[in-house]
């Protein structure tokens, strides 16, 4: 087994060789989730939970509605001003480590509401780690995001992505290992 | 005597003086369909006093639809009751149509009514689903989301999209019926029977769900009524109120259908409404397909209304110019003002519009049916424990875009 | 048999109804302010009228009108005889109709969202303040001369370096798809119809020429300046 080492950023303790790898796939592959729905996006979000899209097979299924309990904080739908506070709330009362899924172009972007009550995208508040455009997105970009997610947790990675359109079955993510297609 | 049984003796009644406990609830919360907040005062369980606060789905409806052309409406539209978008395209065509004076042909008219059907069983499975998963019976959400996804499979089919097809045009529709539409629903309509009755036996003996909603959220006559409640929670409470029966709009008048209406104004009654809905829901479709004709147009003939065809705007100058009208200045409709009205998942939904002259909205307001029927939860609340929140609040269907728009 | 409605509060009221109009089918009764609750009160309680089905309360604004800014409109419906009716009223700028909430329960609701987005106030309204909107709002917004992108965040916004992403809808980009630009039509200036038409004639930019446009570009670039020896073959950042 590898030694502890504290390595400086953000507090993490990083724990070398493969005692890390270890936690982070135990991690990726039982992601609890908060889903924060506001907007249509819930249904496609009910969706990707019900039989056919079927999260439970990622082992993402179990929601926490306490932010203390959950891992991954799925913003789906729009933000709106008044919002705002209530999901910077929210995502600092969660414990590291901890992720955000903007889910859908309201939360990635603002979409088209491009108005006076509409926060252009929760990464105005939060910061972001995988990106789902769509409006709605399908169930199978939403799996897309949770394989991506997945990923970067593994690697320990913390770049913002943004979900690509599956244009080459072949080539999409999490079958070549790589971001981008 | 004891000097502590003195005490009993002269206060006979000992109890511990509280102040009402204020709790919040929302706006991210389980039980909150979309996004709401309450404060509810509570002494022990009762519900002692309640703010509901809705807005914080506000998106801008009305606003953004000032600033675009008639058309460019419907994407705003679809998202306001986004579990039946079929409902709410149908209802602002109908609406501009309304400025128009003009009608749809009748092939058009069934498509619009088979559609708007499915969305409205959609709906109904969605909130029904959730009224049980909340109580604890997730299998059947499981199996209601199961013949949604088909449903919306035929809805992929047809409009491209699963949900927010965006597929209502002023004058028609953006597609005809694709050649396999009659026997794909045809296909589909006895899963929906079978589903429905699986959920049946599922719910309706178990002792739980029976007693968390049976003579739970009661509202009466009156309350709904002064409240402005429509739709399945005003037919819950006696109110025999359906705007396809009673102002008949497009070919609604021809197909045999009833209107199931409860009596006591409790979740009960909404949950069995719904799902009687879901069935006469699709006793129209049943008929609708029947009736609709195979071939014939779809848009109205009316090139001042509706977009030419491709490969005419591409070969003739004059397509040309109409498209580019239609598209850069929106349609032209009469100064004035009207209130249109159609029935949307939750009840009455209205568009009243008022128009200028040129192709922007001078002004659109949409009467949100659960807008209303939101207001009239506090009634329902009240006295109540906050347990009960729960499928209560369940049963009033709220959907956060149309009530916050 | 909405006309019964009208000609009963013709009959009624006499002097009083302004005007009565059919168009498109609907029915409608302008009332004067002074008389908006007591016209409503009495389509509630008249044994013939029964008004009892509340269905909505609205507003709509004409700042270019000089008699008066807002129309106030409602309608209802019997649940008796099926009728519907709608009553408008006019109000100016600071005119505080009289509140429905008493008559109607659902007006209470209805009343609030008007003077969230129109700023028209409810004399005898229990609970007069936003709905759809938070406290710290300023102005009402579906007043033409709002800017509809004046946002007014709760919570600041925070720096989004990390990913390329244009940040379409800032407050300074103006409305790219807006048709008609209310605040130049409102101080005397031209009312554009196509935004297109808009960029020919100078009005308004496009969103690429703008300055959070432009930091973007230059951060690709600089990014791609510094991949562009390693990695020839592929790039991989987004626009």
């Amino acid at each position: 087994m590898g030694e502890l080492r504290v390595i400086d950023g953000g507090g993490e303790v990083a724990v070398t060789t493969r005692l890390s790898d270890l936690l982070q796939w135990a991690r990726k592959w039982s992601l609890f989730q908060y889903p924060f729905v506001t907007a249509c996006c819930g249904m496609e979000f009910m969706s990707t939970a019900a039989p056919r899209y079927d999260i439970a097979r990622f082992g993402a299924e179990a929601p926490r509605f306490s932010p203390r309990q959950s891992d991954v904080l799925w913003v789906v739908g729009t933000i709106s001003q008044r919002q705002g506070p209530a999901v910077r709330r929210i995502w600092e009362q969660m414990a590291d480590p901890k992720w955000v899924v903007a889910f859908g172009t309201c939360a990635s972007c603002g979409g088209f509401y491009d108005n006076y009550t509409t926060i252009p995208g929760v990464d105005k508040v939060i910061p972001v780690d995988v990106y789902i455009p769509g409006c709605p997105p399908r169930p199978e970009a939403v799996l897309d995001a949770l394989m991506l997610l997945q990923d970067k947790i593994q690697a320990n990675d913390r770049k913002p992505i943004v979900v690509p359109p599956r244009l080459v079955p072949e080539r999409a993510p999490g079958r070549t290992g790589e971001g981008n297609s | 005597m004891e000097p502590a049984d003195e005490l009993l003796n002269d206060q006979a009644s000992l109890e511990l003086s509280a102040d009402p406990m204020r709790l919040n609830m929302g706006p991210s919360h389980p039980a909150m369909h979309g996004t709401i907040r309450m404060v509810i005062d509570l002494d022990g369980e009762t519900l002692v006093n309640l703010d509901v606060q809705p807005g914080y789905l506000h998106r801008g409806f009305e606003k953004s639809c000032e600033r675009g052309t008639w058309a460019q409406v419907f994407p705003y539209a679809d998202r306001l009751n986004y579990v039946s978008p079929m409902l709410n395209n149908v209802g602002w065509a109908l609406a501009v149509e309304k400025l128009l004076e003009i009608e749809v042909p009748e092939r058009c008219q069934y498509y619009r009514v088979i559609l708007g059907e499915l969305a409205r069983i959609s709906d109904h499975f969605t909130c029904n689903g959730a009224s049980a998963m909340e109580l604890g019976a997730f299998t059947p959400f499981l199996w209601l989301l199961k013949v949604r996804d088909w449903v919306w499979d035929i809805l992929e089919r047809e409009t491209g999209a699963r949900m927010t097809h965006s597929f209502g045009r002023i004058g028609g529709m953006a597609a005809p019926p694709t050649v396999n539409f009659k026997d794909d629903v045809l296909r589909v309509i006895p899963e929906v029977h079978k589903v429905v009755k699986e959920t049946e036996i599922m719910l309706l003996r178990n002792r739980i769900f029976l007693d968390r909603m049976q003579g739970v959220g009661v509202l009466t006559k009156a309350q709904a009524l002064s409240y402005g409640v429509t739709g399945p929670m005003a037919r819950s409470t006696g109110i025999p109120y359906d705007v396809r029966k009673d102002h008949p709009y497009l070919v609604y008048d021809r197909f045999d259908f009833d209107v199931p209406v409860g009596e006591d104004g409790d979740n009960w009654d909404r949950f069995m409404v719904r799902l009687e809905e879901i069935r006469q829901s699709v006793r129209i479709i049943e008929q609708a397909i029947e009736q609709m004709p195979d071939d014939g147009p779809i848009n109205v003939d009316d090139p001042r209304i509706v977009y030419p065809e491709k490969d005419d705007v591409y070969t003739t100058i004059e397509a040309t110019i109409a498209h580019f009208k239609l598209v850069m200045e929106g349609l032209r409709t009469p100064k004035g003002e009207v209130y249109s009205f159609t029935e949307g998942g939750n009840g009455e939904l209205g568009f009243h519009i008022v128009s200028d002259g040129s192709g922007t909205p001078y002004r659109v307001r949409v009467r949100p049916p659960c807008w209303y029927n939101l207001a009239a939860a506090r009634e329902m609340l009240l006295g109540g424990m906050i347990a009960d929140i729960i499928p209560t609040f369940g049963s009033v269907n709220m959907i956060g875009g149309e009530c916050d728009r | 048999m909405s006309q019964a409605v009208v000609d009963r509060l013709n009959a009624q009221f006499g002097e009083r109804v302004l005007e009565t109009s059919d168009a498109f089918g609907d029915h409608e009764v302008v009332v004067a302010l002074k008389d908006w609750v007591e016209v409503a009160q009495f389509m509630k309680d008249d044994g013939d009228l029964q008004m009892d089905h509340f269905i909505d309360l609205t507003a709509v604004d004409y700042p270019e009108r000089e008699s008066a800014r807002f129309d106030v409109v409602l309608m209802t419906r019997s649940s008796v005889t099926g009728a519907r009716i709608r009553l408008r009223t006019h109000a100016k700028d600071g005119e505080e109709p009289g509140s429905l909430a008493g008559t109607w329960s659902g007006a209470n609701w209805a009343e609030r969202e008007v003077w969230d987005m129109f700023g028209i106030k409810f004399n005898g309204h229990p609970d007069m303040r936003r709905i759809l909107l938070y406290e710290e709002f300023v102005g009402h917004p579906l007043r033409k001369d709002y800017p509809i992108d004046k946002a007014q965040p709760l919570v600041p916004y925070r720096e989004v370096s990390d990913i390329d992403k244009l940040p379409p809808f800032g407050i300074e980009e103006g409305q790219p798809f807006a048709r008609i630009d209310w605040e130049s039509r409102l101080s005397g200036g031209d009312n554009q119809v196509s935004p297109a038409l808009g960029v020919q004639q100078g009005q308004r930019r496009t969103l690429s020429d703008s300055e959070a446009a432009q930091q973007v570009q230059a951060r690709i670039e600089a990014r791609m300046a510094q991949e562009a020896p390693e990695d020839a073959a592929e790039e991989g950042s987004g626009e």
